[in-house]
Parts: C-alpha cells; sequence; structure tokens
C-alpha cells in the first residue's frame, strides 16, 4: 500500500467538510440557525414546563367563557369553543408537536439508515430489490399513504406516529444508501479493507461517520416536514383524540367558528408555523456547516 | 427519445403494480378486518362470517390479492360505506374537480413561478432575492390548510372580496364567472407552496446558465437583454424546472385533501374526509390509489416531456 492511501485512510474518521473554526461557532455565525435555535429552545421549554407555566388546566371547559378574545385579562390568548384557555392548551400541546415531529425522524432514521447501509454496503440484488420497493413507496404522493396508514390502523397517535415513519422510511434509506454508494469508491475504504477489517467494521465505523453530515442535515429538515405532516394528519381527524390538546386538532376544531372567533384556529396554525420554522432554519445552519455544496443550489 | 420513453414504460408497469399491492394491503393492517369495517360494531358473527366467506377473506392472501385485483380489472373497487354507490362511480363523479383545482394551481404556481424566478435571478443577492428566500422558508413552513383559513379570513369574512366554499353560490350561481370566483382562494392556497419551489428553482438554474459561453456570445451580437433572458437563457434553464414542476403533481394531488376540505371544494379529497370519520375503507383505498396512479402516471409524461427538451438524457 502506498502512503498516499494511508494518508487517507487516517484521515477518514475525520468529517467530510472540516475548517478551521470549530462547528458550534460556525453555527453559531449563521443567524439563521441561531434564530432556528432559539425558537426550538423556547419551545421544548414550553413543553417541558407546561405544568408550571400553563395558567390554567387545558382541558377545563366552561361554557360561560366560549370564545374570548385573545389580550383578556386571565385568558391572554382567549378561549376556544368549549370555554378551555387557550394558551394552556397551547402549551401542552407543545409537548404532542414536539413528539410528534421527533420520534417519527429518529425511527425512520434508524430503520431506514439501516435498511441504506446495509443494501447500499452490499449492492447486488438485495439493493435493487429494496430500491424497487421504495420506488413503489415513492409513488404515493404527499401525505397520501400516511392517510390511508392511519384511516386503515384507526385515529391516534400511536397509528399517526406508525404512519410518519412508514411513509419516511424509504428517504431515509436513499439519503444513506447515496452516501454509502458515493463512500465505498473512496480510498479509505478500499484502504481499510486491505487492512483486512471486516465488512461491518468498514461500514459503521469509516463510511457512517463520513456520510454523518447529510444524514444529519437531511434528518433536521425532514423533523420540519413532520410537523406539517402531523399537523395535517391531526387536522384530517387522524391524530390524537380530542380532548387532547393537539395543535393540528386545536386548528381543527376551531374552523368551525372562524367568523366570531378567528383566533382558535389562527394561534394553534401559528404555533405549527414556528416550530416548522425553527427545524428549517436549523436544517439550512446545519446544511451550510455540513454540506456547503448544497448552499449554492439555492437561494 | 422512443427508446427512452420504452424503457420508461417498462420501469412504470411494476410501479403500478407495487401501488396496488400497498393500497390491497391496506386492508390487511385494520384492527379486526374488512368484515368488521363493512357492518360496523352492531353485525352478528354469523353474518361476519357470511361476509368473510363471499368476499373471500377466508382464503389466502394471494388469492384475496388475486381477487382484488381481479375487480381493479373490471373497474370494480367495491361500495363506499358513505356515499352508498360503487367507490369507482363516486370517484369518477369527483375525479373532474379536483383536476379542475390541481391544473389551475399548477398553470398558475408554473406561470407565477417562473416570470418571479426569472425576475429575482436578475439580481442576484438583491433584496427581492433575500425576500424570496424568506418567502420560500415561510411557506415551506405552513401547513397548506392554514394559509387556506387565514385566506378564507382575510379575503372572504374580512373584505368579503371571495366566495370560501363550494363551488358555486346558493343563489344565483352557476356561471363560469362565480365558478372562477369560487376557484381563487383554493387555487392560492394549493398552488402557493408549488409557486415558492418553482420560483426557487427558475431562479437557480438560470443563474447556472447566465455565465455561459452561449450568453455571452449573444450578449456580444448585441441582443437586447431581454431576448437574451427569454431566447437563449430561459429555454436552456428549462428541463431542471421541468422536472420540478412534474414533482409538483404529487403535492398538488395529496395537498388537494387539505385544501378541499378547508373550502369544502366538491372534489375526491373532500370525499376521503368525510370517509376517515365514518372509516368508509374502501373509499379511501379506492381513492388514494386513483390519486397515486395519476401521480405515477404525470410522472411518466413528465419524463417523457424531459427528454423530449433535453435530447441527452437517451445517453443516460
Amino acid at each position: 500500500m502506498s502512503s498516499p492511501n494511508l494518508d487517507a485512510f487516517s484521515s477518514s474518521p475525520e468529517p467530510a467538510v472540516s475548517g478551521s473554526r470549530p462547528w458550534i461557532r460556525r453555527l453559531l455565525g449563521n443567524a439563521g440557525a441561531v434564530v432556528g435555535l432559539a425558537l426550538l429552545t423556547s419551545i421544548a421549554i414550553a413543553a417541558a414546563f407546561a405544568g408550571w407555566l400553563a395558567p390554567h388546566d387545558p382541558l377545563l371547559a366552561n361554557p360561560a367563557i366560549r370564545h374570548l378574545s385573545p389580550f383578556t385579562p386571565v385568558h391572554w390568548l382567549g378561549t376556544d369553543e368549549l370555554g378551555r384557555d387557550i394558551l394552556s392548551r397551547l402549551l401542552f400541546g407543545a409537548r404532542l408537536a414536539l413528539l410528534v415531529a421527533v420520534v417519527p425522524t429518529l425511527l425512520a432514521l434508524l430503520a431506514g439508515g439501516c435498511i441504506g447501509l446495509v443494501v447500499g454496503y452490499m449492492g447486488g440484488a438485495s439493493d435493487s430489490a429494496t430500491m424497487r420497493v421504495f420506488d413503489v413507496m415513492f409513488a404515493f404522493p404527499g401525505i397520501l399513504l400516511a392517510l390511508g396508514i392511519g384511516a386503515a390502523l384507526g385515529p391516534g397517535l400511536g397509528s399517526m406516529i406508525i404512519a410518519i415513519v412508514v411513509v419516511t422510511i424509504p428517504a431515509f434509506g436513499r439519503v444513506v444508501r447515496g452516501g454509502v454508494l458515493a463512500a465505498k469508491r473512496e480510498l479509505y475504504v478500499e484502504a481499510a479493507r486491505s487492512l483486512g477489517y471486516s465488512h461491518w467494521r468498514v461500514a459503521a465505523r469509516h463510511i457512517l461517520p463520513n456520510i454523518l453530515g447529510p444524514i444529519v442535515v437531511y434528518a433536521t429538515l425532514q423533523t420540519g416536514r413532520n410537523v406539517i405532516l402531523a399537523a395535517s394528519l391531526s387536522f384530517l381527524g387522524l391524530g390524537p383524540q380530542p380532548p387532547t390538546p393537539d395543535w393540528g386538532q386545536m386548528l381543527s376544531s376551531g374552523r368551525t367558528a372562524l367568523a366570531v372567533a378567528p383566533h382558535v384556529a389562527t394561534i394553534p396554525g401559528l404555533a405549527i408555523v414556528l416550530l416548522a420554522i425553527a427545524f428549517n432554519l436549523m436544517g439550512d445552519g446545519a446544511r451550510d456547516l455540513l454540506d456547503p455544496r448544497l448552499k449554492r443550489q439555492l437561494p | 427519445m422512443i427508446a427512452f420513453v420504452v424503457r420508461r414504460l417498462f420501469q412504470t408497469i411494476p410501479v403500478i403494480f407495487g401501488v396496488t399491492l400497498v393500497t390491497f394491503l391496506l386492508t390487511q393492517i385494520l384492527p379486526g378486518d374488512l368484515a368488521d369495517v363493512l357492518l360496523g360494531p352492531t353485525a352478528s358473527e354469523e353474518s361476519r362470517q357470511q361476509l368473510r366467506a363471499a368476499i373471500g377473506l377466508d382464503q389466502s392472501l394471494l388469492v384475496q390479492y388475486a381477487n382484488y385485483m381481479g375487480h381493479l380489472l373490471r373497474g370494480d373497487l367495491g361500495q363506499s360505506l358513505v356515499f352508498a354507490q360503487p367507490v369507482a362511480t363516486m370517484l369518477a363523479s369527483r375525479l373532474a374537480n379536483t383536476a379542475l383545482l390541481a391544473v389551475s394551481a399548477i398553470v398558475l404556481a408554473s406561470t407565477a413561478g417562473i416570470a418571479i424566478g426569472t425576475w429575482v435571478a436578475l439580481k442576484p443577492g438583491s433584496l427581492r432575492d433575500h425576500s424570496l428566500s424568506a418567502s420560500v422558508l415561510f411557506l415551506n413552513s405552513m401547513p397548506p390548510f392554514w394559509l387556506g383559513l387565514v385566506l378564507i379570513l382575510v379575503f372572504g369574512l374580512e373584505l368579503r372580496w371571495l366566495p370560501t366554499s363550494g363551488m358555486s353560490s346558493a343563489i344565483g350561481g352557476g356561471g363560469p364567472g362565480d365558478l372562477a370566483a369560487h376557484m381563487v382562494l383554493p387555487t392560492l392556497t394549493l398552488g402557493a407552496w408549488s409557486l415558492a419551489v418553482i420560483t426557487r428553482m427558475t431562479r437557480s438554474a438560470l443563474l447556472d446558465v447566465i455565465d455561459g459561453d452561449f450568453i455571452r456570445t449573444a450578449r456580444s451580437r448585441g441582443l437586447s437583454e431581454a431576448r437574451v433572458i427569454l431566447r437563449h437563457a430561459l429555454p436552456n434553464a428549462m428541463p431542471p424546472v421541468i422536472t420540478v414542476i412534474g414533482l409538483q403533481a404529487g403535492f398538488l394531488l395529496s395537498g388537494a385533501v387539505l385544501t378541499e376540505t378547508v373550502f369544502s371544494w366538491p372534489g375526491i379529497g373532500l370525499a376521503m374526509y368525510q370517509g376517515i370519520s365514518a372509516r368508509d375503507i374502501p373509499f379511501i383505498q379506492g381513492g388514494i390509489l386513483l390519486l397515486a396512479l395519476i401521480f405515477v402516471l404525470v410522472n411518466f409524461v413528465v419524463d417523457a416531456l424531459y427528454a423530449y427538451v433535453n435530447p441527452k438524457i437517451e445517453l443516460s
């Protein structure tokens, strides 16, 4: 083995893109990512401390004070169609909103990532068979397959998470497989193999760390998309059922009184938008940081 | 080009089979089985068994799928529980309304997207460029149904400029003008996200070609800037834009479910929404199958179109 091969190998565990500044400082230098991180942190704090922060019981209905406007003393964001405090429901709803965005991302990343790593590394028939299965799943536009799975399993939090995981696995699988296919041709992989390391060790210890950047970027952006996907399923009645405080469901039930109390539907919608923006800004920031080649393609 | 189209057609056929398999499998993940859904919770065990035997639920999965395909090929998608008529009839009667909405949304998004994208690409890094980035981020983070509600609130309830639900007014409605007025808000809602994506793609595709030698040549020949952009740069920037427009079909078909629900637009999506609460699995299954097949077909047509405008693709 010639020395350049060894060099390529010895530097392989480093991230594909490295700079002079530590990554955390570069992340903080990205205005969008900082705003996204601040937004997400605020929402996470609101979710974690909803029990303390919420001024009222989110489930407590009081027909005498239905549809109070925002900025009412005692009920800062007003009340909904059953006289429940919207701020309290919003704070408790943040828990579910984060849960249904983050948990499906992690599960789909784990499942899709393992599939992508294995079939990408092995190649051959298992690879093309898996890709054909993914092609079929990509043939279902947008939320439709999730809608079908949710409708078949019956509405609820569990079936919503299953639906989101199933429809997002193929994309994760493709992203990881694409990275593995590109990495397989690199010298450091050849070097590691020629040192006698097992396939498993090469895939997990050498290839995976090198393709982590695009995967992290994709996972962050997908979490933002999951916020919308979950809200959409919830809006269609496939999410957690009333009286659970869930943003999509709050928006959906507030729709009936749009003329008399527009805030009941618009405020949860705004919360959904802010959470999705937080993940999208962080995803864009992570992309600029970890995968600078993509930056040029976008405004 | 013909070879490419034929090859692409052969790739499409297995996908179509796969789509039918997945929609068939939806009935396999039902808690209980299809007989429970069709008969409801009050039916006796005896009538359940009879129905299971009648629709072949007691047979192997392979036989059930073969039966499903057999019905499918005869255009039989089963009976809708909510609408009390065959699913195929119901879908056929609603398809035109959904198509009207989706087509008007894509026409709006494509024409406005290419125009705005070109306008923005003329001055990269300018205020308009940054506004585009901000709008793309915002639209990308917005559930389509929320945009619809905000539009209803502003243009329907506050300003009272436009109708907010259905396809025609109850009194004196039904004319083309009335239909157009009813289409404005749903079309904007459904097309907004695609508009942002197409604008962004036009911008970056145009910026990719604008430094090319052929553009410098066109400019050095003394052609007007408008001619350089419209006749030389834009046509060369089109292939990726066409791909993106094709991909929007998927978003439009699924976004239609949400948009139709918000605006009570009597299409397939609204009917599917009504089917969800009643667990009308045959109808939802049929609706998903139809929309997925349309999506596959649109992708095929877009690829063929792409091969037409970009002959280089045949080589790859």
